[in-house]
């Protein structure tokens, strides 16, 4: 009996105890849940244009940090860095289309995504090879990124400032990538690959072109997001465990849309940080690791879709 | 001529399906006796391969009532259906790819192997004999189709007729008392069709296997068949005789008429 | 002895279903097995056993497990090393509650244990298919090292955190622990690899193998002609499961000696399905190829520049290994989806009709 007071109620009643504490937890789960979404995003962006199951998209997020803040530790500034993390970025997503997608071109999904994992190994030995091993931090202040923190109700509630721009940018990366979709004519023949890869060829669509293309962006989507979470904590492949997070978050919101990538990113998010925080010691603590993906299998038994997936009609 | 066949083997009965607001079936009743061959014809889009998903249990319809071996049921499980008889081949050839000809259809032999796990484990004793009796069957099934020499080669090299034809084979080793054959000679050359109309005839007489087919090829349907029934836009134009579909004359406005007047 | 087959006729299916119908293939592997089990032993020294036989078996034995999931009934598995966990905790638990139990059947038991793991993980195979299940299966992965890295009772309240084999000897010769010689463990390990992998032949050849292989080319068809889909797979997820758990155990009790959790990362998890993907999806033969394949290439990377005489440091090597693998991964799928086995089965048959290839 008392055991389950401990787990079903007690902790709502610390919840309700301290509502401060309670708003403060939420925003740190809002927080990751962001950068949750922005990985996912980048995933779901490739996986609608080339139905690619990229394995990778975690991994290029902790690529692109460390290769900006290690040619920086080489001593080039942080306004040139940025530039060419950029390039780097695209001539990652030249070579994969080049070198990885072309050749595998209408081989089963299966196949893709496990090449995919290929090229997670790849980039985290090349990415190691060339930058070195050990963590590093985050170049914030030469992004000019502000660092400090903001508290409210005497203290109680502490927001970083990294955080709110985290927050800030996140939406006007959502923001760009709404109107890039929806008004530019590459974003129109995106859609139209998207839809259907035949007959977007056969419009005068260029396939390897858009996949370059999105690769590119989930790249920078990749970039950003390495950013923010390198500023929150410090940069080395470690992370991409943390990264891997973005699975269950597309599980739950459904691999082909992207509103479905937000709001699965935020419910993994803050559903975690409230788990660890009030149920964890419970278990033993570090609960985070595995909670997200249990979340995701209980969801996927009941609505495998994900959230706003489409249901798929089988026909022999 | 009506005495060679038995009683209904299978019966549907008002049977409406429909996907959303799509009505795929609308109200089909017909019955297949036993040792016919039944012919479902009709123009793309009629219903005739939904008809077979619904008696196979693929689909499940959401009105009316099949009754197959006397037993009434709202719809067919597509295990039961493999387990109490019903066969089928498909209109896109559904084999299994990676497998050569003899695995393939020995596939269609697993619902009739009972061996348990530690069994097939070892491999000895009776999991072995079992599987010799089993292979002696498909054997037969191979020298029956004439495919001896491709017994060994993975089905996606072979060609699209012979793929047709394993696919039979392996619908054939099921031991069916149903055969459901979707468009069975489509994109076959006049030869391949010749072969194809003689192996459905002699399984029809040979094993007494009831046969259900959709055939686009209507002098193919019109020689082999001894029922015809005809849908359009999921609802039953016609049944009868070929030759009584031949003088029906809704069906020739519908359907008939459009292959005449080429 | 030319590799030829006229002249060998088939008179029975019996003898036209045997393991090796070709003659040649039959001395070979006879060959193979009596080398490793009676001059292995004998001339090997400690470091060809330690470092390269006992892990190759041991991966061996894991791939192929994963290789029936995925290589034979399609379903994709990156939790691995979570169910090796599995095995190793429930052997170590199992051989401290019963110190007089011969310690090669724990072994076996012990895979019974992450064979059960395998049925529950297995059940979301039910709804979802490919990369769905992948993420799936993930859960495994990070849930079992999480609970045997924080739960104390796992590892008996050690503080060092580990789990240390003890002495268990068999007919008076010690197997496992630190007074087993390289040679026992050496034996132990090939013995249970042999018979699990005649097991998973067998297997692969019958009823079950062709259900496993049916659903995975292509399930509605399956479900069509009477295999029943979920069942099936579950067998699948409960069989590739018992092979991870035992090859779980035996690494940690015959390789490792002590282990933490860490050592069934995420990353074992992929090592075993990189094997499985360049020894060839779908071969048993494939599995012990592409366990051979992995396992020597970081011996490789790390010997060929001593012997070429440029110093290289292990995270060099390290970082390397993750580059080429990386890289095989892609270059195997692009050229060679079905890996290593298909390239030996290509050279067969070309020596079948060598000298006249027409």
């Amino acid at each position: 009996m008392e055991i389950l007071t401990t787990i079903f109620i007690q902790p709502f009643f610390d919840m309700a105890a301290d509502p401060i504490l309670f708003l403060q937890v939420i925003w740190e789960g809002f927080v990751t849940g962001i950068l949750y979404s922005l990985i996912a995003l980048g995933f779901v962006l490739i996986f609608k244009a080339s139905g690619v199951f990229n394995f990778a998209q975690g991994i290029m997020v902790v690529f692109a940090a460390l290769t900006l803040v290690g040619l920086h530790e080489n001593g080039i500034p942080a306004y040139i860095a940025l530039p060419i993390t950029i390039l780097v970025m695209y001539a990652l997503a030249f070579s994969v289309e080049r070198l990885v997608l072309r050749p595998l071109v209408n081989q089963p999904d299966i196949i893709l995504f496990m090449a995919t994992i290929g090229v997670t190994f790849f980039l985290i030995g090349f990415g190691e090879f060339i930058f070195g091993g050990e963590p590093k931090m985050m170049i914030t202040e030469e992004l000019l990124l502000p660092y400090g923190s903001i508290t409210f109700f005497d203290d109680m509630l502490i927001l970083q400032e990294i955080d709110i721009a985290a927050s800030g940018i996140a939406a006007l990366a959502l923001i760009f990538l709404a109107l890039f979709l929806g008004k530019t004519k590459i974003g129109i023949a995106l859609r139209a690959v998207a839809d259907d890869n035949q007959a977007a060829l056969s419009v005068g669509v260029s396939l390897n072109t858009i996949w370059v293309l999105v690769w590119f962006i989930s790249g920078i989507i990749a970039l950003i997001t390495g950013i923010m979470w390198g500023a929150k904590s410090d940069v080395s492949f470690a992370l991409s465990i943390i990264a891997f997070k973005a699975l269950p978050v597309l599980i739950l919101g459904g691999f082909t849309s992207v509103q479905g990538a937000i709001v699965g990113g935020l419910i993994i998010g803050i559903g975690e940080k409230i788990g660890e925080f009030y149920w964890g010691d419970l278990v033993g603590g570090s609960i985070e690791s595995w909670l997200a993906y249990m979340i995701a299998l209980v969801f996927l038994l009941f609505r495998p879709q994900g959230l706003f997936g489409e249901k798929i009609i089988e026909r022999v | 001529m009506e005495s060679k066949f038995g009683d209904y083997l299978l019966s549907v009965d008002h049977i409406s399906l429909s996907f959303g607001g799509v009505k795929a079936l609308k109200d089909i009743s017909f019955g297949i006796r036993e040792k016919e061959v039944f012919a479902i014809i009709g123009p793309n889009g009629a219903g005739k391969t939904s008809m077979l998903n619904v008696i196979n249990g693929f689909y499940h319809p959401q009105e009316g009532e099949i009754t197959y071996k006397g037993v009434h049921r709202k719809q067919m499980k597509s295990h039961d259906a493999a387990v109490h008889g019903i066969a089928r081949t498909f209109q896109n050839v559904a084999l299994f790819k990676g497998m050569s000809t003899l695995d393939n259809i020995m596939t269609g032999r697993i619902i009739h192997m009972k061996r348990n796990l530690f069994w097939q484990a070892i491999y000895l004793g009776p999991a072995r004999k079992e599987e010799m009796a089993n292979r002696e069957y498909v054997e037969d099934i191979i020298d029956f189709l004439e495919i001896q020499a491709i017994r060994r080669t993975p089905v996606g090299r072979l060609p699209y007729g012979l793929q047709k034809r394993v696919e039979l084979g392996r619908a054939l080793a099921m031991e069916p008392d149903l055969l459901l054959l979707d468009e069975p000679m489509a994109g076959m050359n006049i030869e391949e069709k010749q072969d194809m109309c003689r192996f459905v005839l002699d399984v029809n007489d040979q094993y007494g296997t009831t046969i259900a087919l959709i055939e686009h090829d209507m002098s193919v349907v019109m020689d082999i068949s001894d029922k015809v029934v005809v849908l359009d836009y999921g609802e039953k134009l016609a049944e009868g005789t070929p030759d009584e579909i031949r003088g029906n004359q809704t069906v020739i406005d519908a359907y008939l008429g459009v292959t005449t007047a080429n | 002895m030319l590799y030829r087959e006229a002249g060998q006729f088939k008179t029975t299916y019996i003898r036209d279903q045997e393991l090796f119908p070709v003659k040649q293939d039959r001395w070979g592997i006879f060959v193979i097995i009596g080398f490793s089990f009676i001059i292995v032993p004998l001339i090997a020294n400690d470091y060809w056993l330690q470092a390269i036989l006992i892990p190759f078996l041991i991966y061996s034995l894991s791939a192929l497990g994963l290789n029936l999931l995925t290589g034979y009934a399609g379903q994709l598995s990156l939790g691995t090393g979570g169910f090796m966990a599995v095995g190793a905790y429930a052997c170590y638990k199992l051989v401290t509650v019963f110190p007089e139990t011969n310690v090669i059947i724990l072994i076996l038991i012990s895979g019974l244990f992450s064979a059960g793991i395998g049925l529950i993980f297995g059940i979301p195979s039910l709804r979802i298919k490919g990369f769905y299940l992948a993420v799936a299966t993930l859960a495994a992965q990070f849930f079992f090292e999480w609970l045997f890295g924080r739960v104390q009772w796992f590892y008996n309240y050690n503080n060092s955190g580990a789990i240390e084999v003890p002495v268990r000897n068999f007919f008076d010769i010690a197997v496992t622990g630190p007074t087993a010689t390289t040679q026992a463990r050496y034996m132990v390990v090939l013995c249970i690899v042999t018979v699990l992998a005649l097991v998973a032949v067998n297997l692969v050849r019958g009823r079950i193998g062709r259900a496993w292989m049916a659903i995975r080319d292509m399930d509605i068809a399956a479900e069509l002609i009477g295999i029943r889909p979920f069942p099936t797979k579950l067998i699948a997820f409960a069989i590739s499961s018992y092979y991870a758990g035992v090859a779980g155990a035996l690494f940690v009790f015959t390789y490792l000696g002590s282990a933490e959790v860490e050592v069934f990362d995420i990353n074992m998890s992929f090592e075993i399905l990189f094997m499985v993907i360049i020894g060839g999806l779908g071969s048993i033969s494939g599995a012990f190829l592409g366990a051979a394949f992995i396992v020597l290439i970081p011996i490789l990377i790390t010997n060929l520049p001593l012997i070429l005489g440029i110093p290289i440091n292990s995270a060099t090597v390290e970082h390397f290994n993750f580059m080429i693998l990386g890289a095989l991964i892609v270059l195997f799928l692009i050229f060679e989806p079905h890996g290593l086995a298909k390239i030996w089965s290509i050279v067969r048959e070309k020596l079948r009709a060598w000298p006249f290839p027409y």
